[in-house]
C-alpha cells in the first residue's frame, strides 16, 4: 500500500469523524427555534411537546414584567401578535432585556402552558445600535 | 461637509470602476500606460475614500446631529476617545472604514511589492477596486453615512455603553484589519491564476500578507474575547455566539493555509489546495462582514429591513462563483509536482493538520448557518448552540493539538525509526509526567485532563527544539547560552517564531482546560451578610457585602456595589461592581443600564463579581459570584501568539533582502496599531 493510498485512508477517517461528530451533535443538542404560534401548533398537534427543549424568540408584551428582586425571580409575557405565553425566569436577566424587547427565551413549556426559561437572551446582538424611537 | 463626503463617495466609485478596467485590460494586454492608470485609480480611490472618512469624522466631532448616522451613535456628552470609534461603531461607518482601509493596503501593495513580483499588480489593482467599488456601492445606495434627517435633534442618541470600553475601541479595528487584509493575497491569488504564473512566486509576494492578516485576525479574536469577558458579564470570553463564530473561521482557514504553504514551497505540492484556502478565506472574510453587519442569523427581520444583506448575499454569490469558476479552469496548471513519500513525514502530519483546521471551519459554519439551513429544509428552525460546538470541537481541537507537538518532530519526506525514538522520548515523557500529575491533584475532568496532557506534550517538543538548537550554537561557536538563543531564533524567524506561536497556543489551551471548573452562585444580600463558593483548589472564598453608593459620572448614573473578599478567612481586598445608566445631556436615559464586572485575576483563578440588581429604596444587593480558573492564560497566551507572529514577520534574517523593504513596512504598520 502507498503513501497515498494509507493518507487517503486517514483522510476518510477525519472527514468522517467530523461528520459524525456533527450529526450526533445535532442530535444531541439541536433545540427548536419557535415563534409562540408555531409553539402553539406544536403542542395542539402533539401533545408530548411539553417539557421539551427548546427556544422561543418573541417579543416582550409591554408592562407584563414583573421582577422581583428579593427572590431573582422575573415573570413576562412573549407575543408575535397572535398567541401569548407567560415566562418564569430564575437569575439575572442580561442588561438589555426591558419590557419592549425582541427576546429569546430558552426553557421548557410546562402543561399549566407557562414556559420555564432557563436562560433569556434579549435580542440586540450583533449591531449594538440604539433601538429607534417609534 | 456631508457634501463633501458624499461627492468623495461617488467620485470613489467612478475611480472603482475605473481602477477595474484599466487593470484588467492592463494586466491583459500588457500596456504599460493601463498599467499606470489602474495603479493610480487605487491611489485616487483611496484619497477619495479618506476625504470621506474626514469629512464624517468632522460631522462627528462637530456634533452636527443632521446627520443621521452622527445623531444615531454619539451624543453632546459622549467622551472624546470614543467619537473617533464612532466611525465604526454602526453598520454605515463601518462600511466606509472598510473600504477606506482597503484601498489604503491596495496601495500598500502597489508601492511596496518588489520588483519580480510586479507582472501581478495591474490585476491586484483591479480586484482591489473591484471589491472596494462593491463597498462604496453598497453605501451609496442602501447606506448612506452621510444621509441627513429632515430635522435636527438637539442631541443624539449616543453610543451603546456597552462599546464605550477601551477594548472595543481596539477590538473592532483589529478584526476589520485582520478581515480586509486578507483581500490581498485573495488579489495576488487571482492575478496568479488569471496571468497563469502559477509557480511558487505569487506564494512569496503574500507570505508576508497572509501573515499580517493572521496576525490582525488574532489580535482581534483575543481582545474581542477579553471585552466580551469585562463588559457583557456572563462570566465567559467565548460563547459561540454567529458574530464570534464569523470572525473564527477566517482565522481557521488562514492558519491552515500558513502550514500548507510550507508544503508548497519546500515540496512543490498542495498547489490547488492552497489556492482553495486563500479564495475560501476571503469568502469567509466577506461572509463574517455580512454576518456581523445584517443580524442575517439572529433574526431573518433585521436582514430583509435593511438591504445591505441583499447586496452582501448578491456580492458573495458572484465572487464565489466567479473566484471558483477561474480556479476550475486552470486547475490543470496546478499539477504536484512531487507525491507523498510516506505516512510518517512533516508533509504528511501538515496534511492532517490542514484536514483538522479545515473540519473545525466546516463544523463551525455549518452550525452558525444550521437554523437558516434547517428552515430552508425543514420548515421548522432548530439552533444548536456552545453544547453543539463543544461536543463537535473538543475532539478535534485536542487532536489538533496533538498534532502540534507531533508535526516538528517528524522529518520531511520519511521519517526512520532511530529519528522517531531520538525525537519523541522527551515529549512523550512530558505527556505522562503532567497527565499522571494532574491524576495525582485529583484532576478527573477527561477533556481538560487530555486537554492539558496534550499541552504538555507541545510544551516538551518546544522546549526540546530550542534546547537542541541552543546547545548546537554554544558548542560549535562557543556562544554564551543567552546569545546562542537570541541568535537561534534571529537567523530562524519563521521555525523559531512559529514555535513561540504554539507555545501561545499551548497556554490557551490550558485557559479553555481550565473553564471546566467554572463554579458560580448568585445570592441576595443585606449588607454585612456575605456568600461563600469553593474554589475549584479548595478554597472557600467569603463575600461581604458592604454596602451600595450611588452617584452621577460624567454621562451617566452609577450604582455601585462593594464586596469584601476573603480567602479561608484571610482578608484579600474589595471588589467593586457596578450597574450604569447612560443618560443624555438633558438627564434622559438612554439603552438600558449596563454592568461593569468587578474582577480579581491571578494565575490560578478570576473572581468575578456582578451586580444584578437592587432591591429598590433599600441597600439590599443581589450578586453572581463566579470562579473562572485560569482566564489568564487566555489574555496572556493571546500576548504570546501575537509575539510569535510579530517574530515570524521581523524583516532580516532568513529573508532575501528583496523582501526586506517589503516586510519592514508591514511591522511598522502593526506598531500604529
Amino acid at each position: 500500500m502507498n503513501a497515498g493510498t494509507k493518507f487517503a485512508i486517514g483522510a476518510v477517517l477525519i472527514v468522517g469523524s467530523v461528520g459524525w461528530l456533527m450529526a450526533s451533535g445535532i442530535k444531541e443538542t439541536g433545540q427548536y427555534f419557535l415563534t409562540p404560534s408555531e409553539l402553539s401548533r406544536k403542542v395542539a398537534t402533539d401533545p408530548s411537546f411539553y417539557n421539551v427543549g427548546m427556544k422561543v424568540g418573541a417579543h416582550v408584551v409591554p408592562g407584563s414584567v414583573v421582577r422581583e428582586v428579593a427572590t431573582q425571580t422575573l415573570t413576562f409575557r412573549v407575543t408575535d401578535g397572535s398567541a401569548i405565553y407567560p415566562v418564569t425566569f430564575h437569575g439575572l436577566p442580561p442588561d438589555t432585556f426591558t419590557d419592549s424587547v425582541e427576546v429569546v427565551v430558552e426553557g421548557r413549556l410546562q402543561p399549566d402552558g407557562v414556559i420555564h426559561a432557563t436562560n433569556v437572551l434579549a435580542k440586540c446582538g450583533s449591531r449594538y445600535e440604539a433601538v429607534p424611537k417609534a | 461637509m456631508t457634501l463633501l463626503g458624499g461627492s468623495a463617495l461617488w467620485l470613489a466609485l467612478l475611480l472603482g470602476v475605473w481602477g477595474a478596467i484599466a487593470g484588467f485590460a492592463g494586466g491583459r494586454t500588457g500596456r504599460p500606460d493601463l498599467q499606470r492608470s489602474a495603479r493610480h485609480a487605487v491611489f485616487a480611490m483611496c484619497a477619495a475614500l479618506l476625504t470621506a472618512v474626514f469629512s464624517l469624522e468632522w460631522a462627528l466631532f462637530h456634533h452636527d446631529f443632521n446627520v443621521e448616522y452622527v445623531a444615531a451613535y454619539t451624543s453632546r456628552n459622549l467622551p472624546t476617545f470614543y467619537i473617533w470609534s464612532a466611525l465604526y461603531a454602526g453598520q454605515r461607518g463601518s462600511l466606509l472604514f472598510w473600504a477606506t482601509v482597503l484601498t489604503i493596503f491596495g496601495s500598500l501593495a502597489q508601492l511596496l511589492t518588489a520588483g519580480r513580483h510586479r507582472v501581478y499588480l495591474p490585476y491586484v489593482a483591479a480586484v482591489t477596486t473591484v471589491v472596494a467599488g462593491f463597498f462604496v456601492c453598497v453605501m451609496l445606495f442602501a447606506a448612506n453615512p452621510f444621509d441627513r434627517l429632515p430635522y435636527t435633534p438637539l442631541d443624539g442618541r449616543g453610543m451603546n455603553p456597552q462599546l464605550q470600553n477601551p477594548g472595543m475601541v481596539f477590538h473592532p479595528p483589529m478584526l476589520y484589519l485582520g478581515y480586509i487584509s486578507i483581500t490581498i493575497p485573495f488579489a495576488f491569488a487571482m492575478a496568479a491564476l488569471l496571468s497563469k504564473r502559477l509557480d511558487a512566486d505569487w506564494l512569496v509576494a503574500i507570505r508576508k500578507w497572509t501573515l499580517l492578516s493572521w496576525l490582525f485576525l488574532s489580535v482581534g479574536i483575543c481582545l474581542g474575547m477579553w471585552w466580551a469577558y469585562v463588559e457583557l458579564g456572563w462570566g465567559g470570553y467565548w460563547a459561540w455566539d454567529p458574530v464570534e463564530n464569523a470572525s473564527l473561521l477566517p482565522w481557521l482557514t488562514m492558519t491552515a493555509f500558513l502550514h500548507s504553504v510550507m508544503i508548497q514551497e519546500k515540496r512543490g505540492m498542495l498547489k490547488k489546495w492552497n489556492l482553495a484556502l486563500i479564495i475560501g478565506s476571503w469568502l469567509l472574510s466577506i461572509l463574517g462582514t455580512f454576518i456581523t453587519r445584517s443580524g442575517v442569523i439572529s433574526s431573518v427581520h433585521s436582514f430583509t429591513q435593511s438591504g445591505v444583506g441583499y447586496f452582501f448575499l448578491a456580492f458573495l454569490v458572484i465572487a464565489g462563483v466567479t473566484s471558483f469558476t477561474l480556479y476550475a479552469k486552470r486547475l490543470p496548471l496546478l499539477e504536484a509536482e512531487t507525491r507523498l513519500e510516506s505516512m510518517v513525514s512533516r508533509e504528511a502530519s501538515f496534511l492532517f493538520n490542514n484536514l483538522l483546521f479545515v473540519g473545525i471551519a466546516f463544523s463551525v459554519l455549518f452550525g452558525t448557518l444550521f437554523p437558516i439551513l434547517s428552515e430552508a429544509v425543514r420548515g421548522t428552525k432548530v439552533t444548536v448552540g456552545p453544547p453543539f460546538f463543544n461536543l463537535v470541537n473538543i475532539p478535534l481541537g485536542l487532536a489538533l493539538l496533538l498534532l502540534t507537538g507531533i508535526g516538528p518532530l517528524i522529518a520531511w519526506r520519511r521519517a526512520s525509526l532511530p529519528n522517531l525514538r531520538r525525537q519523541f522520548a522527551v515529549p512523550s515523557t512530558a505527556f505522562g509526567f503532567t497527565l499522571l500529575m494532574l491524576l495525582v491533584v485529583g484532576v478527573r475532568d477527561i477533556g481538560a485532563l487530555l486537554a492539558i496532557a496534550c499541552g504538555g506534550f507541545v510544551a516538551g517538543t518546544i522546549a526540546q527544539e530550542f534546547w537542541r538548537g541552543t546547545t548546537a550554537r554554544h558548542r560549535q561557536y562557543g556562544e554564551s547560552w543567552p546569545l546562542a538563543l537570541a541568535r537561534l531564533v534571529g537567523r530562524n524567524r519563521r521555525r523559531y517564531g512559529g514555535y513561540i506561536v504554539h507555545a501561545g497556543i499551548v497556554m490557551l489551551f490550558f485557559a479553555f482546560a481550565g473553564m471546566a471548573f467554572k463554579t458560580e452562585t448568585e445570592a441576595t444580600l443585606r449588607p454585612g451578610e456575605s456568600a461563600t463558593i469553593k474554589s475549584p483548589y479548595g478554597w472557600t472564598y467569603t463575600f461581604t457585602h458592604l454596602g451600595i453608593s450611588q452617584y452621577d459620572a460624567l454621562n451617566r448614573l452609577v450604582t455601585a456595589g462593594t464586596v469584601e473578599v476573603r480567602r479561608d478567612g484571610k482578608r484579600l481586598g474589595l471588589l467593586t461592581t457596578e450597574k450604569r445608566q447612560h443618560v443624555d445631556a438633558l438627564g434622559r436615559s438612554t439603552f438600558e443600564p449596563s454592568t461593569e464586572v468587578g474582577i480579581r485575576s491571578d494565575l490560578r483563578e478570576d473572581l468575578y463579581v456582578v451586580l444584578g440588581g437592587v432591591v429598590n429604596g433599600s441597600e439590599q444587593a443581589v450578586y453572581r459570584f463566579t470562579i473562572n480558573p485560569l482566564v489568564w492564560w487566555v489574555w496572556y497566551g493571546g500576548m504570546v501568539v501575537a509575539l510569535g507572529g510579530l517574530v515570524v514577520m521581523w524583516p532580516g534574517g532568513g529573508v532575501p533582502a528583496v523582501k526586506r523593504a517589503q516586510a519592514g513596512y508591514m511591522v511598522k504598520l502593526v506598531g500604529k496599531t
